[in-house]
């Protein structure tokens, strides 16, 4: 099982929920589908969604919820 | 009550801005800056700089709490929020006063009235200001609506009570799109402002957006002219002008009139702007909503008639009588603003934050560029795009685009892309020379002249 860590492709300000008050799209240890949604990327308030190239596991963010984040910048380690 | 030591709450080209006009009144200034603007102009050109949280907005320029210890610590007597952020905020007003500090703006009890755009057209229609045909304040479900709608006639626009900056905003062609557009608005401005309320108006197709500055002192009030800015993007606007090409004579003297009435009917304080509706077919004007604070297109304003709105401002919250009649205002001349943002017109105004690696700023007589841009500033992702503005001035309006097109050759912005090319484009239409154009104009005009960027 390899490790590969997932960064960020944008700067910006990254969304961990798709709202304030909803759940986090995912968590530590969540399974993750080619295609779907981890987070969001804001860039001088437009919004990009960051989506997974590859399936497998989250081991584990490295940014929270609202952290800014440079490009380049670890957001998740992903085991594939 | 004086002030000496204004507490700058704002950041970008807005703050360099408040900087300039208090060190021209010999008063002392503290900048706010989130963990992400540390370097910016702003923060090189105050005399203090204070940290007030991290970057994102909601955490610190928007954190009333982390705002005001930011200030009192540093012994600011007064705080300048600039637009944005907490310029329309009452409850922020409120506080800066309990807390002893000058707000540089109108009264908190001012800027709730007018942030609600129901209670605004009411108070404008109580001044005998001409508003859109709509509803008498908030309409209540869909009953109620379909009732107010038979009597304006159709296309009617949905709006959003407590809205803003285009947000907000239906159309319904009939009363069976008004049925089903009325709950989905409700819900979706409940979701957005806290508050469901919506209200009717009749939709004007081919408008023109002309807004009247104004500064008042709580008792009397002038205007320094309107400003059109009909050309907008996405509700957006991306260049204003100073006067309005559309408007005659008569027609300009009606609308100012009817500004400095609802100001002085509201006892305003500080700079403001009304914003109105011109059907150009018609040659009517509707009162849409005003904005009580100062605005990003204000330099036109200044540049036609030579009054330092920014000056008067902090001069008027420090307890001064406004320094002009109505009659010591004069009109010269036509002024054009145009937004330099850091967006790749090429690519759908894609935002491109960067390192300016090189800058060439536009100088000459008629040429003015308010920014916050040095060479070797990191353009932070975390906030708009706005880099700076590019003004000019000339006797006529073909010869302000003549300067704004030999301005727009000189600027050279490195690092980035920039939406220069745009105006460039924009300035050698012919359709906008002739000042032919609506709000929903530049948006079409878009689809048939792609922009190219050699920079991007």
């Amino acid at each position: 099982m390899a490790v590969k860590t997932i960064q960020a492709p944008i700067p910006g300000t990254f969304y961990r929920k798709p709202a304030p008050d909803q759940p986090a799209y995912k968590a530590d240890g969540d399974t993750v589908a080619v295609g779907e949604t981890v987070g969001l990327i804001e860039v001088m308030k437009s919004f990009t969604p960051i989506v997974a190239e590859e399936a497998g596991r989250i081991v584990k963010f490295y940014v929270e919820n609202e952290d800014p984040v440079m490009a380049g910048e670890p957001l998740y380690d992903l085991e594939a | 009550m004086p002030v000496t030591k204004i507490f700058v709450a704002n950041r970008g080209e807005i703050a360099v801005r408040i900087i300039r006009a208090a060190r021209e009144l010999g008063i002392a200034t503290v900048q706010a800056v989130s963990a992400a603007d540390r370097d910016m102009l702003a923060a090189r050109l105050a005399d203090e700089v204070v940290e007030i949280g991290p970057a994102h907005a909601r955490k610190s320029y928007l954190d009333m709490d982390a705002v005001l210890r930011g200030a009192i610590e540093s012994g600011a007597d007064a705080i300048h929020p600039g637009y944005g952020f907490l310029s329309e905020n009452a409850a922020f007003a409120e506080k800066v006063e309990q807390a002893g500090l000058v707000f540089i703006g109108p009264k908190a009890e001012t800027i709730r009235a007018m942030g609600d755009k129901a209670t605004a057209r009411a108070m404008a229609a109580a001044a005998g200001v001409p508003t859109v045909p709509g509803s008498e304040g908030r309409v209540d479900g869909v009953e109620a609506a379909l009732a107010v709608a038979e009597t304006i006639g159709y296309p009617v626009m949905i709006k959003a009570s407590a809205g803003g900056g285009g947000r907000g905003i239906r159309v319904a062609q009939d009363a069976g799109e008004l049925a089903t557009l009325i709950p989905q608005a409700s819900a979706e401005a409940l979701a957005a402002f806290g508050d469901g309320g919506l209200y009717l108006e009749r939709f004007v197709g081919t408008a023109r957006h002309v807004e009247v500055q104004i500064l008042g002192d709580g008792t009397r009030a002038i205007h320094t002219y309107e400003r059109e800015c009909s050309l907008q993007r996405r509700r957006q606007k991306v260049w204003e002008e100073a006067p309005a090409a559309c408007l005659t004579p008569e027609v300009r003297e009606a609308l100012c009139a009817s500004a400095v009435r609802l100001a002085e009917s509201v006892g305003y304080r500080g700079a403001g702007t009304l914003e109105y509706l011109y059907d150009a077919a018609t040659g009517e004007f509707f009162f849409i909503e005003m904005n009580t604070r100062i605005q990003v297109e204000h330099p036109v304003s200044e540049m036609i008639t030579g009054i330092d709105l920014v000056r008067e401002m902090i001069r008027i919250a420090a307890g001064n009588p406004l320094a002009y009649s109505q009659a010591d205002v004069r009109l010269k001349g036509h002024a054009i603003e145009v937004r330099i943002n850091a967006e790749d017109a090429a690519k759908n105004f894609l935002p491109a934050p960067g390192t300016i690696t090189g800058l060439r700023v536009p100088g000459g007589m008629g040429v003015r560029f308010d920014s916050m841009l040095y060479p070797g500033y990191s353009v932070p992702p975390f906030y708009d795009s706005l880099l700076g503005k590019l003004i000019v001035w000339d006797e006529t309006r073909a010869g302000a685009i003549a300067r704004l097109s030999r301005a727009l050759g000189e600027l050279e912005v490195s690092g980035l892309p920039t939406t220069t090319p745009l105006h460039k484009a924009l300035a050698a239409d012919a359709e906008v020379q002739a000042g032919a154009f609506h709000t929903r104009w530049l948006e079409s005009w878009l689809e048939t002249h792609p922009i190219d960027n050699p920079a991007s």
